[in-house]
């Protein structure tokens, strides 16, 4: 091992059905560190968490511990506890009607009888060492989110953690909670604790963190000082920049040919719903534009506000022209307006219900309750997009949650085509789904678009964005930052625009 | 193999447990009692033929709980969770009915015809499933405590309507429902049965109900976004809920031509939700079979007649249904299916190994 050193892993190698969700990755980890450790999503970065605490087992490859000499083997999360790993999750994991100490020793003891009183005890040291503003008694549920992520990380380190994992804790923490927080990280690194920062945030990674290792693909980029990455460069390494060699398919399809509409035919301004800050956006009949941005950025929540999936909270929106109320998703709907969910285990299948009632579910809303469409049209429907969009099912009549995701996606898909919408949004409709499909969905999108069709599109990887999109609405932390089209859609000018902060190039 | 495919969709099949469960059971007395499965032919004390014997007792009497396993059904689908007023509910219509045709001086005539003391019932038993409907769907209460209000107050507002009075219904037309139609010898609760069994197999059919209840039921957030609004999804069921307390409400009054408000109906809902159960419907909500939950109310009327023919007391009746509802329910669960058909697959390699 490294001097100074309290975790390796070295060659880890972990594989699912289908997706080698690590390849030969390292990682260390060193004495009194906060080590980020970043990539977009798929890069393996929860899988390397969990096979380090022990929830996935490793296909292959070695983990070292400060104090071990052989290598460690982490069957379980409890193991990992013993050995000194702990993790903090995004979502609080404590129980709220407990008080503090209760939540930061329970399930801790061996013995049956608890001394209270030593534990109140203990429990209000622990917290004035660590300047948690929490009274041992205090029921949790009472303290602010940020303050109970706090006890979870007292719970861990008074754990005898040497390695302590904080996965994404500050996604819900206001700008105060997280320096609170990041105070905390600090003490903890000045008592030599090692910890893992798992973050999307650029900022903070730059403003608490010593390394950055970063993941793409399941495999090591590569592990930096954090004064030698730039943010440009850390951008251009989590997206990765090697373009494929698949033809520019833009280049295939025949553009619509716009027949003198004058207005847009979708235009807000100052939309809002709960979950999006205002934002100004229109689009064109035929046109596919994107919203790009790190994951968390608000790209999401804004196409959501858009078709009305959260609750929309201001502003005006016209449709071809003319002001239209759309306040849930049936409005927009019936507005024409389509959406495929990001994420579609919870937004888009209906998982006991059979491949073909999920791809009629949309249109059988739209036609309304005393409508049904007859068994026999459906099946109709259904066979014709098992084939157009190739869907591996064993029949019409498997329920949708048996297919793999990419399948699943399709179906989802096919739901919303058969609604034949002017105006199509598609959050991430190739996550997790194989490179020849992924060119297939492309194709159909820029088909649709030749035929007038507007569609917003969103990927995580940009390169598949430049393929497709012809204007790109870049987001980051929650706001729009910026707007390319034409000879701006580049990668390295989507980079510098989402990293934005810095203007070093370098 | 393709034999053995076909015999396992069979098996696997939602429909098998309570038709297995019915089969048991008259194998049963078959067995022990064929006496069991006679039908006579007889004149009641109006003078009009009717059928008797064990088997049309199962047929009449379980008219009530097979109408309300349709609610049942639709309500657990769609919020993963039971309404058990429904007993209470039933006495809230059928209060509501008497007050209607007797007046509050319980008068001897009827005061307003049948069909519009019927449809004032069935308006307020509505109404009362909405009021469910809307804690469970609209306050996100859980369906059992949101529906214990009802139920503990229900049979208190079901006396308060009648001045805590019990009226006496003497225009012999009200006792059709509950009895015979004079000249035909089939027990009138098994036809209007059949009449709510028709509706709800139209409206499943003309409708969107399924789905929509289904897609509800298995992801809300789903059916969000595609449109639906769970809220109203949810309410729905709630008031066919009610729709069905209603006629049950019709049916049990008119058997007694009076009320008692703490007798009436008591415990129907654990009947009915059990007929659920027993339908092999997942009582965490999404999809459903009513058909199967139907077959599963007239499976729990079997069995208690059958109990009541080998003279189980009254007060034990309740402790001999608990032990084979147990067995019905552990023989029906996912774990005990799975393992008969594994063994059997088992059984299956063998013989092919000893050819």
């Amino acid at each position: 091992m490294r001097e100074n050193a309290v975790l390796e892993m070295k060659g880890i190698y972990k594989e699912f059905p289908g997706v080698k969700a690590l390849q030969n990755v390292d990682f260390f980890l060193n004495k009194g560190e906060i080590h980020a450790l970043m990539g977009e999503n798929g890069a393996g970065k929860s899988t390397l968490i969990k096979v380090l605490t022990g929830v996935y087992a490793k296909d292959k490859g070695d983990i070292f511990l400060a104090g071990h000499e052989k290598a460690v083997a982490i069957h379980s999360p409890q193991d990992a506890q013993k050995l000194g790993i702990s993790t903090v999750y995004q979502e609080i994991t404590l129980c709220p009607n407990l008080t503090v100490a209760e939540n930061m020793y329970i399930g801790r003891g061996d013995n049956v009888l608890q001394n209270w009183k030593k534990m109140n005890e203990d429990a209000g040291k622990l917290l004035t060492e660590l300047d948690i503003p929490a009274k041992p008694t205090q029921q949790l549920g009472t303290c602010s989110i940020a303050v109970q992520q706090m006890v979870a990380i007292a719970r861990a380190v008074d754990m005898d953690c040497s390695v302590l994992i904080l996965d994404e804790p500050t996604s819900s923490l206001d700008e105060q909670e997280v320096a609170k927080l990041f105070k905390l990280m600090r003490d903890l690194k000045a008592k030599g604790v090692g910890i893992i920062f798992v973050t999307h945030f650029l900022d903070q990674v730059y403003e608490v963190c010593d390394k950055i290792t970063v993941l793409r693909d399941g495999q090591l980029v590569g592990e930096y000082e954090i004064e030698n990455l730039p943010r440009v460069q850390l951008v251009s390494k989590m997206l990765g920049k090697d373009f494929d060699d698949m033809s520019d398919i833009k280049s295939e399809n025949k553009k619509y040919e716009a027949q003198g509409e004058k207005d847009h035919l979708y235009e807000a301004s100052g939309l809002a719903s709960v979950a999006a800050n205002p934002f100004d956006f229109y689009i064109n009949k035929g046109e596919v534009n994107g919203f790009t941005g790190l994951l968390g950025s608000g790209r999401s929540e804004s196409v959501r506000a858009i078709f009305g999936a959260d609750r929309v909270i201001g502003g005006e929106v016209k449709k071809n022209g003319k002001t239209v109320k759309i306040k849930k998703p049936i409005d927009a709907m019936k507005n024409g307006i389509a959406y495929l969910p990001e994420d579609r285990k919870i937004d888009g299948i209906v998982a006991d219900l059979s491949v073909r009632e999920n791809i009629i579910l949309a249109l059988q809303v739209l036609k309304g309750f005393f409508k049904p469409i007859s068994k026999a049209e459906s099946l109709k429907f259904a066979d014709e997009f098992i084939k157009l969009l190739e869907i591996k099912t064993a029949s019409t009549e498997t329920p949708i949650g048996s297919l793999s995701g990419g399948n699943q996606q399709k179906v989802i898909l096919a739901r919303w085509l058969l609604t034949h919408p002017d105006y199509l949004i598609l959050d991430e409709p190739t996550r997790g789904i194989d490179v020849g499909t992924k060119v297939e969905i492309q194709k159909l999108v820029l088909k649709l678009a030749s035929e007038g069709t507007a569609v917003t599109f969103i990927s995580s990887e940009t390169d598949e964005m430049l393929r497709t999109c012809s204007r790109l609405v870049v987001m980051r932390d929650g706001h729009v930052v910026g707007e390319l089209k034409d000879d701006e859609l580049t990668q390295s000018k989507i980079m510098s625009t989402i990293a934005g902060g810095e203007k070093n190039e370098g | 193999m393709k034999a053995k495919a076909i015999f396992s969709k069979i098996i696997k099949n939602q429909i098998m447990i309570p038709l297995v469960a019915l089969l048991i059971l008259a194998l049963f007395n078959l067995i022990v009692d064929p006496s069991f499965f006679k039908i006579s032919m007889g004149l009641n004390s109006l003078g009009n033929p009717v059928l008797s014997g064990y088997l049309i007792t199962i047929l009449d009497c379980g008219s009530e709980l097979a109408i309300l396993a349709i609610g049942m059904t639709l309500v657990t689908a769609a919020s993963g969770g039971q309404d058990i007023s429904v007993g209470a509910s039933i006495a809230i219509a059928g209060s509501v009915m008497l007050r209607m045709l007797c007046g509050r001086n319980g008068s001897r005539e009827l005061l307003v015809p049948i069909f519009v003391a019927f449809i004032v019932a069935l308006i307020v038993a509505m109404a009362f499933g909405a009021f469910n409907g809307v804690l469970v769907a609209s306050f996100k209460i859980q369906p059992m405590i949101a529906t214990l209000i009802l139920f503990t107050a229900g049979r208190s507002i079901a006396a308060w309507i009648n001045n805590n009075e019990l009226p006496i219904v003497y225009d012999e037309s009200y006792a059709v429902f509950g009895g015979f139609i004079p000249g035909i010898p089939i027990p009138t609760p098994a036809f209007i049965a059949v009449i709510c069994f028709i509706i709800t197999a139209l409206v499943l059919k003309f409708t969107s109900l399924g789905l929509f209840v289904q897609s509800v039921g298995i992801n809300e957030k789903s059916a969000r976004v595609n449109g639906l609004n769970p809220e109203a999804i949810k309410i729905l069921t709630f008031v066919i809920l009610g729709a069905c307390v209603a006629v049950c409400a019709l049916i049990k009054t008119s058997r007694l031509m009076t009320i008692n408000y703490s007798v009436i109906a008591k415990d129907i809902e654990m009947d009915a939700i059990l007929a659920v159960a027993l339908g092999g419907n997942a009582l965490s909500g999404g999809k459903f079979n009513i058909t199967a939950s139907i077959l599963g109310a007239y499976v729990i009327q079997a069995l208690t007649t059958t109990l009541y023919k080998f003279q189980v007391p009254s007060a034990a009746l309740s402790a001999y249904k608990a032990i084979v509802v147990i067995l019905l329910v552990v023989f029906s669960s996912d774990t005990v299916r799975g393992w008969i058909s594994k063994n059997l697959k088992f059984g299956a390699k063998k013989e092919v190994k000893n050819v």
